[in-house]
């Protein structure tokens, strides 16, 4: 490689680096800040509120409130407060959860494990479900798989993981496959499997037209005139074109990913950032909220832009 | 002539759901909040033609309150993200500069953070409220508007007709009316038409896990979770909400598969 072409490789990395910078600053501003008024605004007395998530409803008492008060500085005027907030978060510190009390950056390492596994079981059965179904629809379309590659998507569309999740669990409660829990690889499939369905419901329709494209076009047509065997012809001519839009589509299934994840893991007790953070919502324990919203919008943005790199890497157009 | 079909059923259920929203709690004239626990998971009957749940409570009468409740706030939502991020991206494209970079850069920021995640924020502002809903699903859906109708009208802007009606003086107002507007409303409505569907999906979402509307507040989420514990006694309970849902779904999902092949 010499100095000219990295000078180019410079050229257009940069744009989407400083992009998805700029998103990841921008996402720990606004979380940072909707956290810190969230703290401020909460109705209700804050401190008998954690003394409760923490002693349990029973065992609460004044004295119990003014200590976790005292405890957190929960009196201090709020530009003392906002101060102290970035400063903290500015070192990277996400300070300690309000109910438990343990490091919320222990809590969310722990969990991070789990929704990764989920997410990244959930993308890879995707690819199982919806690569073939695509590629029989692309391969002729109009034909019977086409028809019903369309009715299985569409329908699919109309259970989103959400309520085919809630089917899942009503069908399954009662036989062998465990609706919820954690602890086995069997406890993995359900939501996996749900959230992956989701997925390919977009993802084949995607495959199929980037066949079909792929397979209408004139180079194709013209790798196949001049006498190239069918497998050269896909490898070199048709591989790379059909494989652009199914990975920038990619980068559209993040967020539904990351939703599904939070949704999911909830309605399955899977113990990962995403029920993590429901829970911390009912419990108002506003740091957890803040760290495990600020985990999953990072992380977002990071795979974004490893999306954008990899379409990078795929289209020399770009370059 | 097969696809034209499938666009008239969408419309219809689409109609039909609106009316039963719409007119709905007036017509059933039914207290959904009203209990009656001496008539507990009762199966349809021509007093409650959907049933009962646990606490006695009609269900059409909740239904209809939900609906009206879903599809109002979604489309309240839809409104106040489609007219803004229209006219921003139009703007945008038109004067470019720095407007333009500053709108992108805040849209930008707003796409850092899936819209789930930061409904589910601003809903933990104020718990149970309706307005924190409103404004997160606005918020989160004004960019998808914004950037597409930007980047339509910056080709727009350039076609040899706008071109022509620069050079007789005519102003950005016509051109917008005659050139832009004509060729960017299908786009914007099926862009409602997906927000429509994920609005209503998202409430009905955070209803479910308990952080979205709060009961005794009929929702389309908070009646599924209600009425999961039930789905041996009385599965024709839960089947209500969620057949609801997925028919708003799929009424919203047919009429933008015409748009599409139009």
């Amino acid at each position: 490689m010499n100095a000219q072409t990295l000078i180019s490789l410079g050229r257009s990395l940069l744009p989407v680096l400083l992009r998805r910078g700029g998103q990841a600053l921008a996402v720990g501003v606004l979380v940072g800040m909707l956290s810190f008024l969230m703290m401020r605004w909460l109705p209700g007395d804050f401190a008998y509120r954690i003394a409760a998530g923490r002693y349990g409803y029973d065992l609460v008492s004044a004295e119990a409130a003014e200590a976790v008060r005292r405890e957190l500085a929960l009196d201090a005027p709020w530009y003392v407060a906002l101060a102290g907030w970035w400063q903290q978060l500015l070192a990277f510190d996400l300070g300690n959860s309000l109910v438990i009390g343990t490091p919320v950056v222990d809590e969310i390492r722990h969990q991070l494990g789990h929704t990764l596994m989920l997410a990244g079981a959930a993308l890879g059965l995707s690819l199982l479900i919806g690569l073939p179904l695509g590629v029989a629809a692309g391969l002729r379309p109009g034909g019977w798989a086409d028809r019903l590659g369309l009715l299985v998507s569409v329908g699919l569309r109309a259970f989103p993981p959400f309520l085919l999740g809630l089917l899942m669990v009503i069908v399954f409660a009662g036989a062998d496959l465990p609706a919820a829990g954690h602890g086995e690889a069997a406890n993995l499939f359900l939501p996996a499997l749900t959230l992956a369905l989701g997925l390919a419901a977009g993802s084949s329709r995607i495959v199929r037209e980037a066949i079909r494209n792929v397979l209408a076009s004139e180079h194709y047509a013209f790798a196949q005139t001049k006498g190239l065997p069918l497998s050269l012809a896909v490898w070199r001519h048709a591989l790379r074109n059909m494989a652009l839009p199914v990975v920038a589509y990619l980068g559209v299934q993040l967020a539904f990913v990351i939703e599904g994840v939070v949704i999911l893991e909830t309605l399955f007790a899977w113990p990962g950032i995403g029920h993590a953070m429901v829970h911390a919502v009912f419990w108002r324990d506003v740091p957890m909220i803040q760290g495990t919203c600020l985990m999953l919008a990072l992380c977002f943005v990071m795979l974004n832009a490893l999306v954008d790199l990899l379409c990078l890497a795929l289209d020399p157009r770009h370059r | 002539m097969k696809l034209t079909t499938l666009h008239r059923i969408g419309w219809l259920l689409l109609a039909a759901i609106a009316v039963f929203a719409a007119f709905g709690p007036a017509l059933t004239g039914t207290d959904p909040f009203a209990q009656d626990l001496r008539a507990f998971l009762q199966a349809p009957a021509l007093a409650h033609p959907l049933g009962t749940d646990h606490l006695g409570r009609s269900m059409l009468a909740r239904l209809a309150d939900a609906a009206q409740l879903s599809l109002g706030l979604a489309a309240l939502s839809v409104l106040s993200a489609a007219i803004p991020g229209t006219v921003l991206g139009i703007l945008a494209a038109w004067y470019g500069g720095a407007l333009e970079k500053v709108l992108l850069f805040i849209s930008d920021s707003v796409l850092a953070l899936p819209g789930l995640l930061l409904v589910l924020l601003l809903a933990t502002l104020a718990p149970g409220e309706f307005w924190p809903l409103y404004l997160g699903l606005s918020l989160a859906f004004w960019v998808e508007y914004f950037r597409v109708v930007r980047a339509s009208a910056r080709t727009l802007f350039a076609s040899p007709g706008v071109e022509a009606s620069l050079l007789l003086g005519f102003g950005l107002g016509y051109i917008v009316r005659r050139h832009v507007w004509p060729e960017l409303a299908p786009v914007v409505r099926t862009l409602a038409s997906f927000g429509l569907a994920a609005a209503v999906l998202a409430m009905a979402a955070l209803g479910f896990v308990g952080v979205g509307v709060k009961p005794p507040r009929p929702e389309l989420g908070v009646m599924m979770t209600e009425l999961l514990p039930y789905y041996q006694e009385a599965p024709w309970l839960i089947a209500a909400p969620v057949g609801l849902l997925a028919t708003t779904l799929l009424a919203l999902i047919l009429i933008q598969h015409e748009e599409k092949n139009a």
